[in-house]
């Protein structure tokens, strides 16, 4: 992934200046709960939920299923509608692919649709170093690279900016990129919005290239979806002569039939709406309408290693609605860049560590980025068992084992820095199956309760450094069971 | 009906008071309840923690323990999903490892039987009404694995409606977690005690004297934030709430 | 190695603990697959609600109307002094115009200077040019939204883009579903489509849904009765 987020700290440090940061807590409470009932009354509206629900699920498992079918499918169908497909099996890959094809036009500009997947192979910082600057035209993208800042959410990147610190950013470095704010820009939403569409107009009439993902590929057919708001995605996708899009492998459908269901689970879960302002599909290319060369990449860059795996491979059903994150109590308090992806929130943190691997800390740190409360799961369309990921990567990451990397299979040893853990588990694992210890160690800390600190030292701390412990009680109940018979003697 | 009460590990240690008052509903409503003296624990923080293979023996012990009852009932929601969700799931794992049926089959039969206190109430018992008296304003925080895991729904709800003197006040933003999580909150403890402390401060919002749930853990991180904050609220499980009555009140 | 093989067997093997299914794909129709057939459970509505012809067409003015497109309705006598009026108030100096336009919608808009879309336009050169004024492929009441599919009455994806100004005729009922399934059902993929719900909009800010981005920050939708 890009090399912002590389030497990222764990999780739980990097989440410390978040709660404490009170703008940044005022700014995602406001805009995650704002959308999170949006979303609960567009999804009220469809009385079969729950069974669109299913049968995204059910596509996108048949899909990953046989892959390799939908694979070849969707390359045919392509190449005969006129485009061209290209395969990267990684993110340098895929980024030596869209450099050649860009230099090969003899532009040094691009312009962008909002993308994960470019984001995620660092694709704006590969094509500046060989000399190409790429102008993201999704309005937050525009304000995260304005800001030189990271993206903090998948559908919002900006989320954590409020529109007084987005008016600073325009103003002040507009200028910088091109058409500068207008004079006494203030911080309303719809003049910021105005301000956007100035400064990138310039840039959209004069594109030669466009760069895209896709949010889904049609197998039979070859057509591309992508699914925006502001028009920026239009704009990309039709006025300039050429268009690179770079998708993950993952992202197809089988069938033309299929986009019924993605169609209406998508916006609801995304942006809360009945449907999206703008959605564009195409089919390679159109004669005098629009580019006139279209190349597809398909990007590897770790999926094939999440499809490996029985359990984590539903990571790969993930249609990028971002509604995972907007319920995350977590994510709510600790923000999106604590969790050192572009794809931050529950999502990210099953996503990350399977794309990447768990052997960086901050990959490690990811699947205990959650109290496992089932919120993710609740809301997202392809149901995703995002709780039942991250447990099993905790797995991964506590006790190792094989796993798939890079295509080759791989034994991983047990991550540092759990053994004391690891030997507590294990100890509270033998006293269980034990009752007389552990009936031994209660009436220990029954007697001894008058001694207990009321904070603890060490490890302890992390609980008593907020919460008081709770007193021990003078008998536990086994021993007021057998004393009084169940109650049947005095009590 | 052989009835066994299986308390936790949690309750057993720190809150005898809710095993007592589950005892004394369920003989109020005629329930003869057991407690087998060999349980421990259900494997819970093992398992969410990542050591699924640690958490494997505890729940054979769990079933060997528990598996000739009829009926057996739990305080806690997120206990009661670890065997009912939880237990399926380690025996598919242990099948997809390799290793043969043994462990479902082991497992299985305590799934369909264990049953959440609220749960065995309201569906198995039939009732919402329990006799019980409890002159206080309560409001009700849903936890997270009695929600959404084991979908107890609206039946505590009911429960407390039923209950006399007592004044049901709802809670913002109830079904947001509290931020226990079992490890999460030592590990995260920043991000937990966030969450535990906007959970406090939607309590107080409602003026109720009282935080009811159907679990201790989440009302230990609950309590002690409020114990923190210096709040005048109590953590009350709902068990001790329902076994309140006008003769014999909580005290 | 080719990339490609690589990727492609690596999805092989990642799928080594999935069973294999006998039944022979078919692979120019996958949609026919039986074994695909059965997979997916498409037990979901059709459509959501019951209603009349008429009542659809109210839906989607209404959802139009929700997402702050501007609805006007009107038959096929009064279209072209509706055109003609939307424009005037606008100021519309300039129209473009697609090949297969109906001529009799233009016919009493007197005062605005018809622009052909033509391939050899450039992006600037649109950009000049005030409104827009189209047919569609199909219109969808229960999101709002109308699909354009570059038919002759439509014109080139970029026209209904760069300019401020969108008036789109839809003809009711005949060109309105009630749903996604339905509209999906009347559309061909091998035309580049575009579906638009409102006029362009971004929530980017603080999650508040502004409208006005863009794309055409006006969008005018007329339904005309009686097909």
């Amino acid at each position: 992934m890009t090399g912002t987020f590389v030497g990222m700290p764990a999780f739980p440090k990097a989440a410390h200046d978040a709660v404490r940061n009170k703008t940044l807590r005022g700014n995602l409470r406001h805009a995650t709960h704002t959308i999170r009932d949006k979303r609960a009354r567009a999804v009220t509206e469809l009385e079969d939920w729950a069974r669109l629900r299913e049968a995204g699920k059910q596509i996108k498992d048949h899909t990953l299923h046989h892959l390799d079918r939908y694979l070849v499918q969707l390359e045919d169908a392509v190449t005969a509608a006129g485009g061209t497909v290209h395969w990267a099996a990684d993110a340098d890959e895929a980024n030596r692919i869209v450099t050649y094809l860009v230099k090969a036009t003899g532009e040094t500009e691009v312009v962008k649709v909002k993308s994960m997947a470019t984001q995620e192979i660092g694709l704006n910082e590969a094509l500046e170093a060989e000399g190409i600057h790429a102008y993201e035209t999704d309005l937050a993208e525009l304000i995260v690279q304005l800001g030189k800042d990271r993206p903090s959410h998948i559908l919002v990147p900006a989320i954590h900016r409020n529109r007084g610190e987005i008016r600073d950013i325009f103003k002040r470095e507009m200028g910088e990129w091109g058409r500068p704010a207008p004079d006494g820009l203030t911080d309303t939403p719809a003049e910021l919005a105005e301000a956007a569409r100035l400064h990138l107009r310039e840039k959209f009439l004069r594109a030669k290239v466009g760069i895209s993902g896709a949010n889904f590929m049609v197998a039979e057919t070859g057509t591309l979806v992508v699914v925006e708001s502001e028009g920026n995605g239009r704009m990309c996708l039709t006025l300039p002569e050429t268009l690179i899009s770079v998708v993950g492998i993952e992202k197809i459908v089988p069938t033309w039939r299929d986009l019924e269901v993605f169609l209406q689970t998508l916006p609801r879960s995304s942006t809360a709406e009945r449907m999206n302002p703008y959605t564009s599909m195409w089919t390679g290319t159109t004669d005098e309408d629009g580019p006139q060369t279209f190349h597809l990449v398909l990007i590897d860059n770790g999926r094939t290693d999440t499809l490996a795996d029985e359990v984590g491979r539903q990571a790969l059903r993930c249609i990028r609605c971002s509604a995972c994150l907007n319920v995350c109590p977590v994510y709510e308090r600790a923000g999106g860049h604590a969790y050192g992806s572009v794809y931050p929130g529950p999502i990210g943190a099953i996503l990350s560590p399977q794309l990447r691997g768990t052997e960086s800390e901050i990959d490690a740190s990811l699947p205990y980025a959650s109290s496992l409360c089932g919120a993710c799961y609740e809301v997202c369309p392809v149901a995703i068992d995002i709780p039942e990921v991250l447990v099993h990567l905790r797995e991964r990451v506590v006790e190792g084992g094989p796993v798939t990397r890079q295509g080759a299979k791989v034994v991983l040893k047990p991550a540092k820095g759990h053994a004391a853990e690891r030997a507590a588990m294990r100890a509270a694992r033998w006293a269980f199956s034990h009752p007389g210890a552990l009936r031994t160690g209660q009436r220990l800390a029954s007697r001894t309760r008058r001694l207990h600190p009321r904070s603890l030292p060490g490890p302890g701390q992390a609980w008593s450094a907020s919460r008081e412990m709770p007193a021990v009680p003078a008998e536990p109940f086994r021993d007021w069971w057998q004393r009084t018979r169940g109650g049947k003697d005095a009590k | 009906m052989r009835v066994a009460l299986f308390l936790t590990c949690v309750n057993d240690t720190l809150y005898p008071d809710t095993g007592r008052a589950v005892v004394d509903l369920l003989t109020r409503l005629g329930v003869e309840v057991d407690f087998p003296m060999a349980q421990t624990c259900c494997g819970q923080a093992h398992y969410n923690t990542g050591y699924r293979h640690e958490a494997e023996p505890l729940a054979r012990h769990f079933s060997d323990v528990f598996r000739d009852y009829d009926a057996i009932v739990t305080p806690s929601g997120s206990c009661g999903a670890m065997v009912r969700e939880l237990y399926p799931r380690m025996g598919e794992r242990a099948r997809a490892e390799g290793r043969g049926d043994g462990l479902a089959t082991a497992l299985a039969p305590v799934v369909p039987k264990t049953y959440e206190l609220t749960e065995f109430l309201v569906d198995v018992l039939k009732v919402t009404d329990v006799g019980a008296y409890y002159p206080h304003k309560v409001t009700y925080h849903p936890t997270c694995h009695g929600l959404r895991g084991l979908g107890l729904g609206d039946r505590p709800r009911r429960l407390l409606q039923a209950v006399k003197g007592l004044e049901l006040v709802e809670l913002p933003g109830a079904e947001e977690c509290c931020g226990f999580g079992g490890t999460f909150a030592l590990k995260n403890a920043d991000v937990s005690a966030a969450m535990g402390a906007d959970k406090v401060r939607n309590a107080e919002s409602t003026g109720a004297d009282v935080l009811c749930a159907a679990d201790n853990s989440c009302l230990m991180h609950i309590g002690g934030t409020m114990g923190r904050l210096r709040t005048a609220m109590r953590p009350v499980h709902i068990a001790e709430i329902l076994a309140s009555t006008e003769e014999e009140p909580l005290a | 190695m080719s990339s490609r093989d690589l990727i492609l067997g690596r999805v092989r093997r990642a799928l080594a603990d999935v069973p294999k299914d006998d039944t022979p794909p078919v692979p120019e129709r996958p949609g026919r697959d039986p074994q695909y057939e059965q997979a997916v459970d498409r037990t979901y509505l059709r459509e959501h609600g019951d209603r009349t012809t008429e009542q659809t067409v109210d839906l989607l003015a209404e959802n139009l109307a929700d997402y702050r497109a501007i609805v006007h309705r009107t038959d096929n006598g009064g279209l072209p002094g509706v055109i003609a009026r939307l424009l005037a108030e606008r100021g519309s100096r300039t129209v473009l115009v697609p090949s297969g336009l109906p001529p009799e919608w233009l016919a009493e808009a007197a005062d605005a200077t018809r622009v052909p879309d033509s391939a050899a336009s450039t992006p600037h050169e649109l950009d000049e040019i005030d409104s827009v004024v189209t047919g569609c492929a199909v219109a969808i009441a229960e999101t709002g939204t109308i699909v354009l599919d570059g038919g002759p009455d439509q014109g080139r994806r970029r026209i209904t883009l760069v300019p401020d100004h969108h008036i789109c005729v839809v003809r009711v009922p005949g060109q309105v579903v009630s749903s996604v399934p339905q509209a999906l059902d009347r559309l061909d993929p091998a035309r580049p489509l575009t579906w638009i719900s409102g006029p362009s909009a971004t929530s980017d800010i603080e999650l508040d849904r502004v409208e006005g981005v863009h794309g055409p920050r006006t969008l005018e939708v007329v339904l005309v009765a009686g097909d």
